[in-house]
């Protein structure tokens, strides 16, 4: 079975981000890049739906070319290989055309099941394998926390709130995102990172694909970006404990008008 | 508790290492904060060692991962010293495993042993299917090894070893030993290295109780009696003296010279930490100028011993690394990972005395550090006779 991961790289959660001077992105020089953390699962995922079935992992992602650095992760914990979507083409995509670079990338390689993390932990859009899914008329089953295959049969559990569990069942071909607790992701071991250097990694430009991408497709667009304002500080009232009450009411009521 | 670790990289050692190098760093720093930090304070104060991880850590290719063939990776040096790094920022404990598997028993193997021997051993050594030990030092020959009593006599089909072995890290639970003795050739003394395996008749490894240093990791005794060898248990290509052993002390050093800059890291973090919000007088205790000179002088110290480490790896790689390059660099990153150890504890004030911050148990483990493996004043001789080129060691 050819097994697809949609992998995106994300900065460290540690990071700590600037805006850059134009305000129409962050500062890349201090980031640290990971892999986007729910994407480990669902590379876990998919190859241990390998070692069940049989076949091929392939990772993709789009994004500039130190995008290769997360996908040599996952090459590193044992997928067979990558597809990157790097190429100026892609450069300002939204999620439509993010999605749709990926799902024709995904058709073209013969792609048979695809997982993604839940969402991305920088811009949580929350979007894109869903998008994928629709476009491939694939059924999409979000943030799961376990799977169970048999045959073209998947049952899948979702943590739906409330301490509730949805159980749904999905036929194959199907997007999967995976939620936290799925599966414990496995590290990337040195003698994988050793073998990773050597295995293949091939190149798409918006042209290879045909999509429409990019800046000048993009139906959503960023104004800027700017960050939070300064929290100001505390303060602590004193005096007499009934006066203090009252004078957090008036506060509450007056200043922070949430009375 | 401190938060995320945060490496301290002034000059850009980041920068140094290759992507392959900066991989093997986050997978091993990720495997520590995963598996090794949650439950390393209760081993340590239980005295027991995870031994379920000394498989983990073979699934990660931690055992042997520079040398090349036989189920190893052929890593880079500096892939492995970044490797034995975050192991011990984890805990010395587990970097002691994994350089005596690693540098003790399958490189004197991989670099003296018959292909034969190669062969049966390394893959499992490798995996962590089996676990090995070392024995060179003897309870009355720590120093000085050449004066060692255990002893191989030839019988008319292999050899009849006799002796005693003391603080050998994981005989408890090894598979095998490689055990260093005096054998007879052609009417002198010479010293060879055996592969003994622990279902020998006579071989026994009592476990050493009450130390208060490296206690989540097992230290144990090797005792021979009579103990019958079969003709190939020999390293086939051994040399006839000490050079043999202290090779693979070599390897061992050169990745505890790296492994020390972890400990160091780890308790200078949580200083760091510690010093921005513990508040005395109105402010945190990070702005006073004595805690910014402990933490400065610290900063300057581990930015130090990265640069010696790394410029180590570069000449291991080149092949042209010799021991006294090594000596300096596990002198100077044991002895300034045990000052920072002990001076960030103090910044840390009651609270660093406590299982709430890892610093007692790097400070603990650092005193076996600093004389294993070469004691600091033996590599300060080492030193002092290749500056002189005059013997003060006896």
């Amino acid at each position: 079975m050819n097994i697809g991961v949609l992998l995106k790289q994300v900065p460290d959660t540690e990071s700590r981000i600037k805006i850059n001077g134009d305000a129409n992105g962050i500062e890349d020089g201090d980031i640290k890049w990971i892999v986007n953390p729910y994407d480990e699962f669902a590379v876990e995922q998919a190859l241990q739906v390998k070692s069940a079935v049989g076949g091929e992992v392939v990772i993709f992602s789009l994004g500039s070319s130190r995008t290769l650095d997360a996908a040599r992760t996952a090459l590193a914990m044992g997928a067979d290989r990558a597809v990157i979507l790097d190429d100026d083409g892609f450069a300002g995509s939204d999620s439509l055309g993010v999605a749709a670079s990926l799902a024709k990338a995904a058709q073209e390689e013969g792609i048979e099941l695809l997982f993604a993390g839940k969402q991305a932990i920088d811009d949580d859009a929350v979007q894109v394998p869903q998008i994928v899914g629709t476009l491939l008329e694939w059924p999409v089953a979000t943030a799961i926390s376990s799977y169970e295959q048999d045959g073209d049969s998947v049952t899948v559990k979702r943590e739906v709130g409330g301490g509730q569990t949805e159980v749904i069942k999905v036929t194959l071909p199907a997007v999967f995102t995976a939620d936290k607790g799925l599966n414990s992701p496995r590290y990337a071991s040195l003698p994988g990172i050793m073998k990773a250097k050597s295995k293949p990694v091939k190149r798409y430009t918006a042209d290879d694909l045909g999509v429409e991408a990019g800046a000048d497709n993009a139906k959503v667009t960023t104004d800027g970006y700017h960050m939070p304002p300064p929290r100001p500080a505390g303060r602590i009232l004193d005096g007499e404990l009934g006066d203090q009450v009252k004078e957090l009411v008036k506060l509450l009521r007056q200043e922070a008008k949430v009375l | 508790m401190a938060g995320k670790f945060h490496e301290l990289d002034m000059y850009d050692l980041n920068g140094l290492l290759t992507d392959e190098e900066r991989m093997v760093r986050d997978s091993v720093r990720d495997f520590v904060d995963r598996d090794v930090l949650p439950t390393i304070e209760a081993h340590h104060t239980a005295g027991t060692f995870p031994t379920e991880k000394l498989k983990t850590l073979g699934e990660l290719g931690l055992y042997g991962p520079s040398l090349k063939g036989y189920g190893c990776p052929g890593l880079s040096n500096v892939s492995y010293g970044v490797a034995m790094m975050e192991l011990e920022r984890g805990d010395s404990g587990f970097r002691s495993a994994a350089s005596v598997q690693g540098s003790l028993v399958m490189y004197p193997i991989w670099q003296y042993g018959s292909e034969e021997q190669k062969n049966k051993y390394l893959p499992k050594l490798a995996s962590g299917e089996l676990i090995g030990c070392f024995g060179l030092t003897e309870p009355d020959h720590g120093s000085n090894p050449g004066g060692m009593i255990t002893r191989a006599r030839r019988t008319a089909d292999g050899w009849l070893l006799t002796g005693a072995k003391m603080w050998i890290t994981n005989s408890p639970i090894a598979d095998l030993a490689i055990v260093w003795a005096k054998v007879e050739e052609d009417g002198k003394d010479a010293i060879r290295g055996f592969i003994v395996e622990a279902s020998t008749p006579g071989y026994s490894a009592p476990e050493i109780k009450g130390k208060w240093s490296l206690r989540a990791s097992l230290t144990g005794e090797l005792v021979f009696e009579d103990c019958h060898l079969p003709a190939d248990a020999m390293l086939a290509n051994s040399p006839a003296n000490l050079k043999g052993p202290l090779s693979c002390l070599t390897q061992a050093r050169y990745g505890i010279a790296w492994g020390a800059i972890g400990a160091a890291q780890a308790c200078f973090d949580s200083a760091v930490h510690y010093s921005r919000e513990r508040e005395q007088f109105g402010k945190p205790i990070g702005a006073f100028q004595l805690t910014q000179k402990k933490l400065a002088e610290a900063a300057v110290e581990i930015t130090k011993a990265q640069m010696l480490a790394w410029r180590l790896g570069r000449l291991k790689d080149a092949g042209t690394m010799t021991p006294i390059q090594v000596s300096v660099a596990k002198l100077n990153n044991v002895g300034i990972a045990c000052d920072i150890a002990s001076v960030m504890r103090e910044i840390h004030g009651a609270m660093g005395i406590t299982d709430e911050y890892p610093i007692m148990r790097h400070i603990m483990n650092l005193e076996s550090v600093k004389t294993y493996e070469g004691t600091n004043d033996i590599h300060t001789l080492a030193i002092g006779r290749e500056v002189t080129g005059l013997n003060a060691f006896f």
